[in-house]
């Protein structure tokens, strides 16, 4: 076996999958988050696979710099959305909360 | 081979606990073992000659947003009942539609000819640096802009409302 680029690439498909079911299975918000962060690594993955086989520079892993950046951003304000929908509505299951304010 | 055998533990590091984190009903351990992905998402950067991008993953990811995710779990606690319940009527089109997007990507990655030739590793650092400072310089400032945004906007939403009516037991959760 030569390691190459499509075995990255089905690393990064199948960790983007996973992402997606546990966006689309998950009742906790924070376990839909989780499934974003398995997307966003996964488009990472890809980025820096590209960036090494095919592109031969640098520009890839700056896109992959900026995503992680915008992920943590992404993160920040989630979660603090998760806090104060738990506390206005004392729940974190993203099916139950149904109204936009109290 | 030792790169083909790296490549292999890494990319079992990576997958084995992203399969756990989305099929285990408990979340605080969906929570650690999207730790163990994360650490294998780094290797495998490493492993591609990217080293910043792999400190940079290990610093933001498993240093900042991990503990913010398992902050948040251990500030929400759920109630017992349904935390294990778990629809069939969301959980087989989830998985039906997950598995179709997997053919699909397979397929095309399987199909096309990629051709590519892996480049000598090399340090990649100072190179970014400079990058950072002449070509990317529109998109580093807004970054950093919408860095500050995304900080003023979570602490906008994470602040204490006006008490409209009363609810003593959750004022003691927001205190950071």
């Amino acid at each position: 076996m030569n390691v190459g680029l499509p075995h990255f690439l089905t690393i990064s498909a199948a960790l983007f999958c996973l992402g997606l079911f546990a966006v689309m299975s998950r009742r906790n918000a924070v376990g839909i988050l989780m499934g974003v962060e398995l997307m966003l690594n996964a488009a990472n993955i890809n980025f820096v696979a590209f960036s090494h086989y095919v592109e031969h520079g640098i520009n890839g892993q700056m896109m992959a710099a900026f995503v992680i950046v915008l992920a943590a951003a992404e993160a920040a304000v989630a979660l603090a959305i998760v806090l104060a929908m738990y506390r206005n509505f004392g729940t974190v299951h993203a099916d139950t909360v149904q109204s936009l304010k109290r | 081979m030792t790169a083909d055998l790296t490549f292999i533990l890494l990319a079992l590091l990576t997958i084995v606990p992203a399969i756990w984190v989305v099929f285990s009903p408990n979340i605080v351990h969906a929570g650690f073992a999207l730790l163990f992905t994360l650490l294998g998402a780094a290797g495998l950067y490493a492993f591609m000659g990217a080293d910043f991008i792999a400190v940079t993953q290990l610093m933001v990811y498993v240093g900042g947003v991990l503990v913010l995710v398992l902050f948040t779990v251990m500030m929400t606690r759920v109630p017992h009942g349904e935390k294990r319940r778990r629809g069939l009527d969301r959980f087989v089109p989830a998985a039906v539609f997950a598995a179709l997007t997997f053919a699909v990507l397979y397929k095309v990655v399987t199909a096309v000819e990629w051709g590519g030739v892996a480049q000598m590793a090399q340090p990649t650092v100072a190179v970014i640096g400079t990058n950072l400072m002449t070509n990317y310089i529109f998109p580093f400032e807004y970054v950093s802009l919408v860095l500050l945004a995304a900080m003023i906007g979570a602490a906008i939403l994470i602040r204490e409302s006006k008490p409209r009516d009363a609810q003593p037991e959750d004022e003691s959760e927001v205190q950071s």
